[in-house]
């Protein structure tokens, strides 16, 4: 679904990404691994059109969406999680949630402040999107909860649910385990798996070990920018040069 | 009590206030404040919704008040044909600064405003030719009498004066509780969290700040326009940083976010200034270490603090109790009175 | 020729103040993320101080000076402490809004103690130098020269010592060196401390030049903030590149153009360059 071809990206001297090719698949749980300073969040916001890449190209179902911006990215259906996300923590989960889904709709100024009919039905549509996006992740019972007085765990479900509620086809999800115990590590993850089954493709920043072991479909290993293996868990468990690279160290969390 | 209960009700005492005083100095201090709470309503929309803090605000207003001023004493213009402009003048100037300014982000844009705010107060006060400089604009005309079905309304008088400039208020208000509301308005907010998140959500950054800025620009000329014909007198001054930082002041004591608390800031500090008179002139030494002990204890504002407060326990009520009661809006206060899916 | 000369001279002068000014500030922003906009307060406060001392307790030029540094030097530390440091986790408008009503506060007492007027703050050197030809006020060579040497042992102390170096540690890592078990709190203080310093020096040495009065430090640090992210926030070498090219530019610019417009000439430097380079001239952050 989203081609990645020989991208790279230099701050300056520094090169951050050199040269990857990869494929990100339709309707699997695709992981990125690597150790510190690797590139990972480099790489991420090349494909999320943060960064312009300095040389490569990227393709979207065969469009090439190399020079598209953050919000021209999430228009085609590219959603993306950050490590920390910041909510309006003076209002309700729910109403957090209602701008997810603005990017669909047309309403501006004027509809604003003559309270057309249009803005009221896409009010409703995205309170609607977003109560869904809530529910997927399980998380109806917090929705008059303030942001300010959820936990780190619901947190990251409901930046899943911001990242749903835009109706996209890929989500990007920069370490969606950071910061929560083990046990929620597993029910994160089989949100993840539901998110898939549900028709969303998923690409993952994850240091946590086994879960990514359980987890995903396909595993791409960069390492100081490069990608230096591919392939699926077992082939990643025993390639030499991950092993080499990271594996060995004592870099394993979870 | 619901909020349109709420502002219904504030719009009475606004509306009885007259009756309830005999003196026309009390008409004046709440006319005047009535202006800069419409000027601070069009900051916290820059400042408190979307997060951007243009400390040139004041200066968009001084455009506003001279562009009255000028049309009116220099070029005999009736005072409502240049009201006409107070407004539009600073969104023709706020669109290329919008444009520079706009693309920086957080102390950038603070500070990139300041400068600006520098230059339009140095600006208005060295063009004399056009500006009268630092003597600034006398005279200025009473706003002419409009026609109404019930017979020439003149503004003559304090108490025509201050129905005058709460009716624009109250105008202004329900403008901008309707944007605020709608999802422009969580557009807004969305792009205060955080840059990046919004743009990732699909939010164009800079025609949404913009946006926001030119309406905000728009408030503070408005507001200047009628500030030129309340008081008659312009002088540079009006477009001080200092002037920015009392608006500042009245949005955070009430609650940068919400549209009750930089309306209930603006209206209440300047009384509190009245009662301690002697600290006229000297008000930012109470004000001061307010600011700071408000930013640090009380972020939110008063009314952001309340309106936290009234969410959690509602949070905490039995699903039954709150199934009850129609959706609540955010970036309003209270209900908004219709059921959604 | 000599007007030339002339307004080299009254660059250099006015470049030394922003230079000094100017570094305070991007030190503090270096280490803190934080533009204090109370700064100019400080300027104003070492102006006063030195004023008062002066004046009302007959002391010496020079004493007077080094009690003004020392003073605001403690002001400064103590608004890093109860103001800055509370709002450390805050980011966005917070710490901004703070350090404003830090500035009126200031600028209101300074008001309430010695009244809005202008004071004329006396100094032993009112004689004349020649310098190139040039005559030119003892004050005005002093001020260069003095600005200089602080600039000089500022380089040195960052440079050389240990507490110097902690000081760019922090302004480069912040995290990281706190897990070096660097005190990130004392250094800052440190940081603030010397920011007032240099703030009230800057001040005293231009006060005899200039006047003494509560507003003084407004104009000064507008300008400052315009130097700092011309020059690249938290960049000692920006700053004082920075300070200047804004000094030449407004000495040049008020003798050759228009000495109306000579403020608005760091503004308009900054409109111009932010526009076309929104990250400043030289590359941010490191010290």
């Amino acid at each position: 679904m989203l081609e990645i071809q020989g991208l790279t990206k230099r701050f300056g001297g520094l090169t951050a990404v050199n040269d990857v090719s990869t494929c990100v698949e339709k309707g699997k749980v695709n992981a990125i691994i690597g150790p510190n300073g690797a590139g990972k969040t480099t790489f991420f916001n090349l494909i999320g059109g943060v960064h312009l890449p300095s040389a490569g190209r990227i393709l979207l179902n065969g469009e090439d969406v190399t020079r598209c911006r953050a919000d021209d990215m999430a228009l085609r259906g590219v959603a993306r999680t950050f490590q920390s996300t910041t909510l309006f923590d003076l209002s309700t989960v729910l109403d957090n949630l209602i701008v997810g889904h603005r990017l669909r709709t047309r309403s501006g100024l004027w509809d604003a402040v003559t309270g057309s009919r249009r803005l009221r039905d896409e009010e409703a549509l995205c309170r609607a999107k977003a109560r869904a996006a809530l529910d997927f992740v399980g998380l109806s019972h917090l929705e008059r909860r303030l942001a300010a007085d959820i936990t780190q765990e619901e947190r990251k479900r409901v930046a899943f649910a911001l990242a749903i509620a835009t109706d996209a086809q890929l989500v990007l999800l920069d370490e969606p385990a950071g910061g929560v115990n083990p046990e929620e590590t597993v029910g994160l993850a089989l949100l993840i798996r539901k998110m898939v089954r549900s028709g969303i493709t998923v690409c993952l920043i994850e240091h946590k070990m086994d879960m990514i072991m359980q987890l995903a479909d396909k595993i791409m290993v960069l390492n100081y920018g490069e990608k230096i293996a591919e392939g699926t868990p077992d082939e990643i468990r025993t390639n030499p040069a991950v092993i080499d690279a990271y594996l060995g160290s004592e870099h394993a969390e979870a | 009590m619901n909020a349109r209960t709420g502002w219904g009700l504030l719009l009475l005492l606004g509306l009885a206030f007259p009756l309830l005083t005999d003196n026309d100095y009390h008409l004046t201090v709440m006319s005047s404040a009535s202006i800069f709470a419409l000027a601070t309503l069009g900051l916290n929309l820059i400042t408190g919704y979307t997060g951007q803090f243009n400390l040139a605000h004041a200066g968009f207003m001084a455009i506003g008040a001279y562009t009255v001023g000028i049309l009116t004493v220099d070029h005999q213009w009736p005072f409502w044909a240049a009201f006409c402009l107070s407004g539009l003048v600073p969104v023709v100037l706020g669109l290329p600064i919008g444009l520079l300014s706009l693309r920086l982000k957080g102390h950038f844009f603070a500070i990139f405003t300041m400068c600006v705010g520098y230059i339009l107060f140095l600006g208005i006060e060295k063009w004399e030719s056009l500006t009268h400089g630092a003597v600034g604009i006398i005279g200025i005309p009473v706003p002419e009498a409009l026609p109404t079905p019930f017979g020439d309304v003149s503004f003559d008088s304090p108490r025509a004066l201050y129905y005058l400039v709460l009716g624009f208020l109250t105008l202004g208000l329900w403008v901008m509780h309707r944007i605020v509301g709608s999802l422009l308005g969580r557009t807004f907010v969305a792009i205060r969290n955080g840059d990046d998140l919004a743009e990732s959500l699909g939010i164009n950054l800079m025609r949404n700040k913009l946006l926001a800025f030119l309406l905000s620009v728009f408030y503070a000329g408005t507001a200047g326009g009628l500030y030129a014909g309340f008081v008659r007198f312009l002088s540079p001054d009006l477009a001080g940083v200092e002037r920015t930082f009392d608006m500042t002041m009245y949005m955070l004591i009430g609650g940068a976010g919400t549209l009750l608390g930089p309306l209930l800031g603006a209206l209440g500090v300047p009384w509190l200034a009245q009662y301690l008179q002697f600290l006229q002139d000297y008000r930012f030494i109470v004000f001061g270490p307010l600011l700071i002990v408000l930013v640090i204890f009380l972020p939110d504002g008063i009314v952001g603090w309340v309106r936290g407060q009234w969410l959690r326990r509602r949070a905490s009520q039995p699903a039954s109790v709150v199934a009850q009661e129609p959706d609540q809006q955010s970036t309003s206060v209270g209900l908004k009175g219709e059921r959604h899916a | 020729m000599d007007m030339f000369l002339q307004q080299i001279l009254n660059g250099l002068t006015l470049g030394s103040v922003y230079c000094l000014v100017a570094l305070g500030l991007t030190l503090v922003y270096g280490i803190l993320q934080v533009p204090n906009f109370a700064h100019g307060a400080f300027y104003m406060a070492g102006a006063f101080v030195a004023f008062q001392l002066m004046s009302a307790l007959g002391w010496n030029y020079w004493l007077a000076m080094l009690a003004a540094a020392a003073s605001v030097a403690a002001l400064a530390a103590l608004a890093g402490r109860w103001v800055f440091h509370p709002l450390r986790k805050s980011s966005g408008l917070h710490p901004m809004i703070a350090a404003i009503g830090l500035l009126l506060f200031l600028e209101a007492s300074a008001q309430a103690i010695w009244g809005a007027d202008f004071r004329r703050m006396p100094t032993p050197y009112t004689g004349m130098v020649e310098v190139a030809g040039i005559g030119i006020g003892q004050q005005r060579v002093l001020l260069v020269a003095g600005a200089f040497v602080l600039m000089a042992a500022l380089q040195l102390f960052l440079k050389r010592t240990v507490v110097g170096a902690t000081i760019v540690a922090l302004a480069q890592d912040r995290e990281g060196a706190a897990l070096m078990g660097i005190d990130t709190h004392r250094v800052a203080m440190l940081t603030f401390a010397i920011s007032g310093a240099l703030a009230a020096a800057a001040a005293v040495l231009y006060a005899p030049i200039n006047l003494v009065y509560p507003a003084m430090g407004s104009l000064v640090i507008t300008k400052a903030f315009a130097i700092i992210v011309i020059g690249g926030m938290g960049s000692v070498p920006g700053a004082i590149a920075g300070g200047l090219i804004i000094g030449f530019a407004e000495s040049f610019g008020a003798f050759y153009v228009s000495s109306d417009a000579k403020d608005l000439i760091a503004f308009v430097l900054l409109v111009v360059i932010l526009s076309v380079r929104p990250q400043g001239l030289f590359t941010r952050g490191v010290l």
